[in-house]
């Protein structure tokens, strides 16, 4: 019970907080909520795009708790990402003719595959070498951002756009959008990430490799002395993290632009991290904060838009405590159970 | 005592109050105003620049026309097309999207809403309830590359250009042709400061690309960078040499240090757009602003005037005339 009630009280603080901060700002926290609540509910279109900003989410939630299961923190999930959107945008660019399914399956497995190798990097380097996975996640995140701008400007630059884009996949790849939405671009990726986390599930409750990640993450040399190779474990872990997160360039690339775009993510990356800790680290608690933070996300540019005082950047300082108090409660539980450790 | 008509009674006067300030605000709102939606790239309104000048157009509307506004700044690339949409749902009357990042975004909504105007700022959408806001920058560069060669003491003239794209360049091209009419041995070296959106915002690396250049002998930079011109601005005052601004009238920012600045209106095309659209006389299709109608220009007042003798205002207005009037052609790199 304390374990559902604790996240939800964080998420009440830390919008008291924020509806604090508005009505200083003047305006009503009332009306604030009401916004926030029509913003990502209000209609078919609305709900559709809360969902399409929480797609991203449940993948990059699940590429910080699979690792946080193992006793790895994932900065890196941004880099995944990119790598992922970009390898699935690259065949689409380079092989645009290719028939329907077998399109954006191959599309798919690129994307998984890019993002699995860079995920696997930091986990080898902290396997082999202990160099930690914090300061090398971060660092390859620039290194993406690097390696995306130079493959997309130098090498598959949309000819006909001033935007820093590839020039658009072929038609074969596009998946499925959901019509109910009213054109928000809801697309098969939803589903996907949804039996990623079914997946993540079974894979951390149900499988001998899942309870060795656990092992590992609770009490490495206890899972040493249980026979269980840690280094393997954390490669392992890492890799499935990146390859979850280089999901998320299904729903941008063949669900939503067609091609790759510099700069298409808000950060879902970071704030992954954020959605995982909410989720206290469990796939159902990653589903849960992720919808929350798409509404977030979405209800940011409302706000902006239909109040007087909200502008962006109080919108921003919402979320930010929402994710400040949020954090605080994981660090909390974090320590705790580091010192009965 | 009976308190319960009473109470009644109060309520229903509290009711009928109410839906009197309903019936005065919906009555104000649909006669008074003519609502114009503004969407601001992710540079916001405070770049001082392309941005802060699209601002400045819809304020002054605001305060002239007497419409209703609001103003937005995306919080993402997918950002832009809810946006666009909130506002067509809503009774907004006139759409503005502003910089070519919104082109997909402003066709896509505009097909869906037909009977909503629109307008874009450097972008051409074909649609009939779009109105594609597009400026000469090539002419504007033209004139404030002569001016540089007018002025450059060492025959050398430099270019820090913000991101990489076509429009950058065509600043580019047009600002060589310029400084080359003057001077045919002039050196015109260009330099820009990324290849992501990030480079419009990067004023260390402006500076470091305009230290070089001053280092090397160049005496006039011109800034087509966003917010990294600023960082040139910096160089220019730390090596006591000239820079010239870009899109805003920039010369109040180091006053003697900015030699002019290429002024590209965007506060007048959205200003324009605006009291059109508000008299019923909105037009679709491509509007382009050159030097003929001061879309494009370039800055006198009193912060640069002591940099610009009479013999150089002369004969950048003569090039003026001579472009307005079709004996120059200046090159234009979209037509490359």
């Amino acid at each position: 019970m304390r374990k559902v009630l604790q996240p939800i009280l964080a998420v009440a603080l830390g919008l008291a907080l924020g509806l604090g901060v508005t009505r200083i700002a003047g305006e009503s926290p009332w009306h604030v909520l009401q916004i926030l609540w029509r913003s990502a509910f209000g209609s078919n279109y609305d709900f559709g795009m809360t969902l399409f900003y929480s797609t991203p989410l449940i993948l990059t939630g699940l590429a910080v708790a699979v690792p946080f299961q193992a006793g790895l923190f994932n900065i890196g999930a941004e880099g995944q990402l990119t790598l992922g959107a970009l390898a699935a945008a690259a065949v689409g660019a380079l092989w645009p003719v290719m028939p329907w399914p077998l399109a954006p399956v191959l599309a798919t497995l690129a994307a998984i595959l890019a993002g699995t190798v860079w995920g696997a990097i930091p986990g080898w380097l902290r396997a082999r070498r202990g160099s930690h996975e914090v300061i090398n996640t971060i660092m390859l995140n620039f290194i993406a951002a690097g390696l995306a701008s130079y493959v997309t400007l130098y090498l598959l630059k949309n000819p006909d756009s001033q935007n820093p884009e590839t020039r658009p996949i072929g038609a074969g790849y596009l998946i499925h959008q959901f019509g109910v939405f009213g054109g928000a671009p809801v697309s098969l990726a939803l589903p996907l990430a949804v039996m990623a986390a079914v997946l993540v599930w079974i894979l951390l409750w149900r499988t001998v490799l899942g309870y060795e990640m656990r092992a590992v993450g609770q009490s490495e040399p206890a899972a040493r002395a249980a026979g269980i190779n840690p280094g393997r474990i954390r490669i392992i872990a890492m890799s499935v993290a990146g390859g979850l997160a280089g999901l998320v360039g299904v729903g941008e690339v063949l669900g939503n632009a067609g091609k790759f775009r510099l700069g298409f993510s808000p950060e879902y990356g970071f704030i992954g991290i954020a959605v995982a800790l909410l989720g206290r680290n469990q796939p159902v608690g990653v589903v849960a904060s992720a919808l929350l933070f798409g509404a977030l996300h979405k209800g940011a540019a409302d706000l902006d838009l239909e109040t007087e005082h909200v502008t962006r950047e109080l919108s921003l300082i919402l979320q930010a405590l929402i994710i400040l108090s949020v954090s605080a409660e994981g660090l909390w539980s974090w320590m705790k159970k580091r010192r009965e450790a | 005592m009976r308190p319960f008509p009473d109470a009644c009674l109060r309520k229903c006067g509290r009711t009928a109050l109410l839906w009197m300030a309903v019936l005065v605000f919906s009555l104000s709102s649909a006669f008074a105003d003519f609502k114009v939606g503004l969407v601001l790239d992710r540079g916001g309104k405070d770049d001082k620049s392309f941005n802060a000048s699209a601002y400045e157009g819809a304020m002054k509307a605001k305060k002239e026309q007497g419409i209703f506004l609001k103003y937005v700044e995306a919080s993402d690339d997918n950002a832009f097309e809810p946006l666009l949409r909130a506002f067509a749902q809503k009774d907004f009357d006139l759409i503005i999207g502003i910089g070519f990042a919104q082109k997909e975004a402003i066709k896509k909504v505009a097909a869906q809403f037909p009977a909503k105007h629109f307008a874009i700022v450097d972008a051409d959408v074909n649609a009939p309830n779009v109105r594609s806001l597009l400026f000469e920058e090539h002419e504007g560069a033209y004139i404030v590359g002569a001016i540089a060669a007018l002025t450059s003491k060492t025959g050398k003239v430099g270019f820090v250009g913000g991101m990489d794209v076509p429009l950058i360049r065509r600043f580019e091209m047009g600002y060589e042709a310029g400084a080359k009419k003057i001077n045919p041995q002039i050196s015109v070296t260009p330099n820009f400061c990324g290849v992501t959106s990030e480079a419009w915002n990067n004023p260390p690396k402006g500076k470091e690309l305009a230290m070089v250049q001053y280092d090397g002998g160049v005496d006039v930079i011109f800034a087509a960078a966003g917010a990294s011109g600023f960082g040139v601005f910096d160089a220019a005052e730390e090596r006591k040499k000239l820079a010239i601004g870009c899109d805003s009238n920039q010369d109040w920012t180091k006053p003697g240090l900015i030699l002019t600045s290429m002024l590209k209106r965007v506060d007048l095309a959205v200003y324009t757009t605006i009291a059109e659209a508000k008299a019923g006389k909105f037009a679709a299709g491509p509007k382009r602003f050159g030097l003929a109608d001061k879309g494009v220009d370039y800055s006198i007042d009193q912060y640069n005037e002591k940099l610009l003798p009479d013999s150089v205002r002369q004969r950048a207005d003569e090039l003026k005339t001579e472009i307005i009037a079709g004996k120059i052609v200046v090159p234009d790199y979209y037509k490359k």
